[in-house]
């Protein structure tokens, strides 16, 4: 039998991906189905005076069309957030279409459903609303003016929550004493996700029995059925209603949220006794999939005269958006600045982070959520403290490094890291690029005024967020426990359930792995199921990196079970007492003889229990549910090199390389995937995307014409070195990997730029570093400020 | 999204294409790659009300050498630009300006009548077509005329072709002793279009330039010759130095598009850092 742990097997889920054969909401066409098409505000605050939908109701073809008052008549009420920080957070009502006022362009004002694609929309342009224009804020900054527009009716002014966390006057005491303060504004532009699949969704009610199926893009079924059933729609019987989350293309983050069209495809099918479903054009999805990051901060770290760092202090302005997303409030607070330690011994560190409301498109977690932006602000201040100090960069992150013996480790911002070898990684990096060669070439090229520049990123992050008891005192208004289930079949055939959801991370494979080599049965005979309420036990779905560390840590809970009663019935067959049975490779022997019995059998045997052990009941089928002891913790450093080319300011990544402990590694090929892909989706803000608003809220990249997703020829080869310190407390040992990339590799090149140009008097140039924005600092020297005068990307504003 | 709702022709000849173009009154659009047209109209950008379908008009889809000229028919791909033997001999510049423009899908489909007649401000085309002094073919019920590129592209999205015309082919000079030709371009990060894209040609006489074209795309609303650099060159020696002093300059920022790709004041630095790459690899080929 092959050791299927740590082994590169292919993904089983290509096959159906590649040859264009997946099953995404989109492609499933139901008998009687109709078309939503959602009428959206182009204006990003404005009073609705009147809808008339007259006209769009009379074009043929059309069954409805529906307005927010409509639904909320019906009973249908707002969408909540899922977390809350503190008492005082303002959680203004967001209606799946608007009531009374829109909130941001893009919000949806009114559905038409006809029988076909093109007529709701041709419909939806007879849709006549009249507006009262109001001034509309974008910057969460200029939001907190006293004299800014306030987004919300019944609030009086957009400051959503006050967060804070850390010893305020310790840390400002240290400040005070500290030999060098390094100080860095900094803006941490506002991202799209931009999956590939569209979002998409169909409403199915079924009269006769009352029941409803909602197919979504979404990365957590489960999650959605309880928000629509327990809050928005509170009508709707919770055991009536089977959430399908089939194929999904990709998510990021962008897809674990209850959204609007979740709602209007449900209720609108409920009315019209019909299926419908609703998929997002493209240039739907840029105003309204959750945007990511968008911070604004200030950051202080003080060091002592030796290079210790003393001290950090951090103010963050956090702009949420129209509404509050699912994660919204968590994002910026308790996966931000539980994160500003990094990896280093700071011992005292103070955070405070104004959450803001703005008429911009909700702002939610995206891949990383928090934990880039702490990592890019750690990130960024070490690097400037050490070009401030004259010090190595890598050696004052050695020296301020947290060592291995210090763990269990308690960060002044309430985490306990469990395990960790910093240095290991740095070395291990440092390694693989030839750091004194490199400093040497990079020497050789100013001389001939070519611009090379080296950066590094020393990340922490927390992974699998848990357990359900902190988060829920926390604010979390939901479990983060996870479901397995071990489904074997007569035929020794086993199905998983898991209530992770897969949405490119290969678990059909990796979750297969581990059953396969746990139970010792061929790759094939192992079937993971996710996806589909009614087949899965209650899970919280896939985000935060939590897949295999909490689900597959509940899988191995359920195969314990599993293991344990298909060992009764072995030991009955053969006859002997059970702790003389021992499994080795999907046989049951007495140990030291040769009586065995196989995996396949055991199994006919419970569901044919002819000839049983007493007290057992029949069947091989076990559930499981694993709420974790804490998160887990990868770490690693990236380091690139990178060449700016000062005639354009273009920059070239020439070399990255990433070493990263992420624990046990299941499947190497799928970890390195989501490295890769991470580290691309991370260069991808460093250096190219940022959704930039002009003043009244119009967005001006809302298509691939203006928005620049990161493309393969924009990288080089990765470069890409595993450290294994194995989780100390989840059976698998494993951390979470899909993440990682992106965490690290943002502060990484933004460093290697500024490495390149220090010397030409820049200290920063703002995210993305366009090549204008690179060759304008250039030109104008100094910090970043003329580079910010550049246009595109930038903190929401043009 | 969906387009609006239209008709849709195949034509099975240049005539029979014509006759449909003439009978709808501005109404209907010729589709050749479809790649610009149909976004726009799935964008609710247009909305003609009756499509005809050139595409399958294989004699205007190929590369024939025509005395002195290049003649590429209007429905030639950008791929097949690019791997023509003919092009590559007569042409390089030609065929790497194909090579760059968007992916292979995009390559495989759009056509180069297609992008001249659409004369999107960001195309490549339109820089080459002018340094290379190309003369456009159009055809319409009234007869064939040809227009020189120099009086072809009026202003953005805008061009010498009536409603009812369809270009059918466009000549290029074939590259003689001496001469040479490069195109440079800065892509648009996010599109890939021309933020700003250069063509340079030039005739090198013992090593010294008798003649310079140089024609910009993507920095202004059209593309445009920049003829106080063509004069500054000529008559002297293409070295790095002549080079730097005739491009300075070389364009107004006041003239220039200003957008989230690169401001007014960029392009035009960068119309300048084009032209030089441009004129160097054009000057090398020369000579
Ligand atoms: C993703 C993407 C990236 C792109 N990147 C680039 C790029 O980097 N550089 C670049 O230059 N272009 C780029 N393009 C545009 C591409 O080159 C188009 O193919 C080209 O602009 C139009 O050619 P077409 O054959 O597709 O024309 P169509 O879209 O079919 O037609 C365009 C217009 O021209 C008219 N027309 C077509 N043929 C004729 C004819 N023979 N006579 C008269 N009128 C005609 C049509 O009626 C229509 O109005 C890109 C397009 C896409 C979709």
């Amino acid at each position: 039998m092959p050791n299927f742990i740590g082994s590169p097997v292919k993904r089983v889920e290509d096959k159906r991906f590649i040859t264009g054969k997946g099953r995404y909401t989109d492609d499933i066409v139901l008998p009687g189905m109709t078309y939503a098409c959602i009428v959206r505000s182009e204006h990003a605050h404005a009073r609705i005076k009147a809808i008339d939908t007259s006209a769009a109701e009379a074009v043929d073809g059309v069954l409805a069309v529906f307005t927010g008052q409509d639904m909320v008549d019906d009973g249908i009420l707002s969408i909540p957030t899922g977390w809350a920080v503190g008492d005082a957070m303002k959680e203004p009502p967001h209606y799946p279409l608007a009531v009374g006022k829109v909130h941001h362009v893009g919000d949806g004002v009114a559905v038409v459903i006809a029988t076909d694609k093109a007529t709701a929309q041709d419909a939806a342009e007879q849709v006549m609303i009249e507006y009262e224009p109001l001034p509309a804020v974008v910057d969460a900054t200029a939001a907190l003016a006293p004299d800014a527009p306030i987004v919300h009716d019944g609030l009086d002014s957009n400051l959503c929550f006050d967060w804070e966390l850390g010893d305020r006057d310790a840390t400002d005491r240290a400040m005070a004493a500290a030999h060098h303060v390094t100080t860095y504004e900094l803006v941490n532009q506002r991202v799209v996700p931009n999956a590939i699949e569209p979002r998409s969704a169909i409403g199915h009610y079924d009269p006769a029995r009352e029941e409803l199926t909602l197919y979504t893009s979404s990365q957590n079924p489960h999650l959605i059925r309880l928000l629509l059933c327990a809050f928005v729609w509170p009508d709707l019987p919770e055991h009536k209603v089977r959430v399908v989350s089939p194929d999904v293309g990709g998510g990021f983050g962008s897809k674990i949220f209850h959204y609007p069209e979740e709602v209007i495809c449900a209720w609108a099918s409920k009315k019209l006794e019909r299926p419908v479903k609703w998929t997002a054009a493209r240039s739907e999805s840029f105003v309204t999939d959750a945007h990511g990051r968008d911070h604004v901060s200030t950051a202080e770290l003080g060091l002592d005269a030796e290079g210790n760092m003393v001290a950090l202090r951090v103010k963050t302005v956090a702009n949420l958006g129209a509404y509050l997303s699912t994660f919204a409030p968590a994002v910026p607070t308790y996966l931000y600045g539980t994160l500003l330690a990094g990896q280093y011994r700071t011992p005292h560190i103070h955070v405070n982070v104004k959450g803001v409301f703005t008429n911009t498109v909700p702002v939610d977690a995206y891949r990383g959520a928090g934990r880039p932006e702490a990592t890019f602000l750690v990130e960024r201040v070490v690097e400037l403290a050490a070009k401030e100090l004259g010090m190595d960069p890598a050696e004052l992150r050695r020296k301020n490094f947290i060592r291995p013996d210090e763990f269990p480790y308690d960060t002044p911002v309430a985490l306990q890291y469990d395990s960790g070898n910093y240095e290991g990684a740095l070395d291990k990096a440092l390694e693989m690029i030839g750091y004194e060669d490199f400093r040497r070439e990079q020497a050789e090229a100013r001389k001939q005024g070519r611009l090379l520049g080296i950066g590094f990123s020393s990340y922490i992050e927390a992974c699998g967020i848990a357990p359900s008891q902190v988060v829920g005192a926390l604010g979390a208004r939901a479990g983060l426990y996870e479901s397995g289930g071990i489904r074997v079949h007569p035929t020794g055939k086993v199905e998983v359930f898991t209530g992770t959801h897969s949405h490119g991370q290969g678990h059909e494979t990796t979750f297969a792995q581990i059953v396969a080599h746990e139970l010792g049965i061929p790759l094939e005979n192992v079937e993971v199921v996710h996806g589909d309420t009614s087949r899965v036990p209650f899970g919280m779905g896939t985000y935060g990196s939590r897949s295999l560390a909490v689900g597959g840590s509940a899988i191995m809970r359920a195969l314990d079970k599993v293991k344990d009663k298909a060992r009764k019935i072995a030991a009955h067959k053969l006859e002997a007492a059970e702790e003389d049975v021992e499994f080795v490779d999907g046989t049951f022997r007495v140990k030291g003889t040769d009586r065995t019995i196989g995996f396949g059998d055991v199994a006919l045997t419970a569901y044919v229990p002819h000839d049983y052990p007493e007290g057992v009941e029949p069947g091989l089928d076990e559930n499981a549910f694993y709420d974790p002891k804490n998160f887990t913790f990868p770490f690693g450093t990236h380091i690139c090199t990178v060449e700016v080319d000062p005639d354009t300011g273009v920059v070239r990544i020439l070399r990255y390389v990433a070493v990263d402990d992420v624990g046990n590694i299941i499947n190497p090929m799928i970890v390195e995937g989501q490295i890769h892909g991470g580290i691309a989706q991370g260069v991808g803000q460093a250096l190219f995307e940022g959704a930039v608003y002009d003043e009244t809220g119009q967005p001006l990249t809302g298509s691939y014409m203006d928005y620049t997703m990161p493309r393969a020829d924009d990288l080089p080869s990765f470069e890409v070195g595993h450290q294994v310190t194995p989780c100390p407390h989840n059976p698998l040992g494993v951390k979470g990997a899909g993440e990682a990339g992106t965490i690290a590799s943002t502060a990484c090149v933004v460093n290697a730029v500024v490495d390149a140009l220090y010397h030409r008097g820049i200290r920063d140039i703002p995210m993305p570093l366009t090549p204008e924005r690179v060759w304008r600092a250039l030109h104008a020297g100094g910090d970043g400020a003329a580079a910010a005068a550049a246009p595109a990307g930038g903190n929401g504003q043009a | 999204m969906s387009t609006y709702a239209f008709d849709y022709a195949r034509a099975q000849s240049v005539d029979e294409a014509l006759t449909l173009l003439a009978g709808h009154d501005g109404e209907a659009r010729l589709l050749a790659g479809g790649h610009s047209l149909i976004p726009a109209m799935k964008l609710r950008l247009t909305a003609p009300t009756l499509l005809i379908d050139v595409s399958g008009l294989e004699d205007l889809a190929a590369v024939t050498l025509d005395g002195g000229h290049l003649a590429i028919g209007a429905l030639t791909t950008h791929r097949a630009v690019e791997t023509s033997e003919l092009v590559r001999t007569h042409c390089p510049a030609l065929a790497e300006a194909a090579a760059g423009i968007g992916d292979p899908q995009v390559r495989n489909r759009g056509t180069i009548g297609g992008s001249l007649a659409h004369a999107d401000p960001a195309a490549d085309y339109p820089a080459l077509v002018l340094a290379l002094d190309a003369e456009i073919e159009m055809t319409s019920r009234d007869g064939t005329r040809t227009v020189s590129a120099d009086d072809f592209f009026v202003d953005m999205y805008t061009t010498a072709l009536a409603a009812h015309e369809m270009i059918t082919r466009v000549r290029i000079p074939v590259l003689g002793h001496g001469e040479g030709a490069a195109y440079a371009k800065f892509a648009n990060p996010a599109s890939r279009y021309a933020v700003v894209g250069v063509a340079a040609k030039v005739s090198l006489a013992d090593g010294t330039c008798r003649a310079a074209r140089v024609a910009v795309t993507g920095a202004a609303p059209k593309a445009f010759r920049a003829t106080a650099v063509e004069r500054r060159l000529a008559g002297r020696p293409l070295t790095e130095a002549v080079i730097a002093e005739a491009v300075r300059g070389l364009a107004d920022p006041n003239e220039l598009l200003s957008d989230l790709s690169g401001s007014a004041e960029y392009r035009a630095h960068l119309c300048e850092v084009m032209a030089t790459r441009a004129l160097r690899e054009a000057a090398a080929r020369a000579a």
